[in-house]
């Protein structure tokens, strides 16, 4: 699923990485904890999040995150869209709550990409 | 502040990284561990290499302004691993078993708003290098070494 089918889907505005929209992203991942996506994700481009700082671009960044959706129709502060437009990384805002973001990415075709955690 | 002392070659030289992390500005924690991953882009490393070690001292950066009121990081690359050095003269680690078990946290309310203080982070550090060696005393500081193989991969 192309990062611009993702805006559509969510009917997302997208904040920077307009560019970016023909970019591939095959996986991904919801939590608003920092912690547990630096600590439990492994190869996912997307991250969900309500969570809205400049260290929700840093971790995408060091995780190899391509595109952050942010949910609840929160919006990007300034420093984390500055940030991503450094790190090539699209910044996206929905109306939808993360759950039903996650639920519309997931019935049209992205993946968890997870291992069940026992 | 990024500073290389050794010109760099892919995979031929010996590179040497320091970085001075502020304590007092939480929004700039992971400046360094940004900059470490573009030096190490630059040198052709493979991109789990560089994730590795990009995660690992990104929690540590964190950990730093978290805990520590800043600190000094050195890096040293050669062929055969990444070592990560990260000191500071913070109030020391009080219970490093405790601090080492997933979900144990002192972080403040500030921390955890951010995303952080789940108590993954020492941890995580640990999972994503290859070698992990912490010095603590409390009131005088934190040094924590992590290695990263480059050849493993």
């Amino acid at each position: 699923m192309t990062i611009g089918t993702i805006a559509k889907l969510l009917s997302a505005e997208i904040f920077t990485g307009e560019e970016l929209s023909e970019k591939e992203a095959r996986t991904a991942c919801g939590s608003d904890l920092m912690s547990d996506v630096l600590a439990f994700i492994k190869n996912q481009s997307v991250l969900i999040t309500g969570l809205t700082n400049s260290q929700v671009v840093r971790t995408a960044e060091m995780m190899d995150i391509v595109c952050i959706v942010i949910v609840r129709g929160k919006r990007p502060t300034d420093d984390m869209v500055q940030l991503a437009e450094e790190s090539g990384i699209a910044v996206l805002s929905t109306g939808y709550s993360l759950f039903t973001t996650c639920g519309i990415l997931y019935a049209n075709g992205l993946a968890g990409g997870d291992r069940i955690l026992a | 502040m990024l500073d290389m002392q050794t010109a760099s070659k892919p995979h031929r030289a010996k590179l040497y990284l320091h970085y001075e992390i502020d304590g007092d500005d939480f929004t700039r924690a992971g400046e360094a561990s940004s900059k470490l991953k573009q030096s190490l882009k630059q040198l052709g490393l493979s991109p789990a290499v560089i994730r590795r070690a990009a995660i690992a001292m990104y929690e540590g950066e964190i950990n730093m302004v978290a805990h520590a009121d800043g600190g000094v990081i050195d890096v040293d690359i050669d062929t055969a691993a990444i070592t990560i050095v990260m000191r500071d003269t913070g109030n020391g680690i009080e219970d490093i078993d405790a601090a080492m078990k997933e979900g144990y946290s002192t972080a403040s309310d500030e921390v955890r708003q951010m995303g952080f203080g789940a108590g993954m982070g020492l941890p995580n550090m640990k999972k994503h290098s290859d070698y992990m060696k912490i010095d603590t005393k409390v009131g005088e500081g934190t040094t924590v070494t992590m290695k990263i193989s480059i050849m493993s991969e």
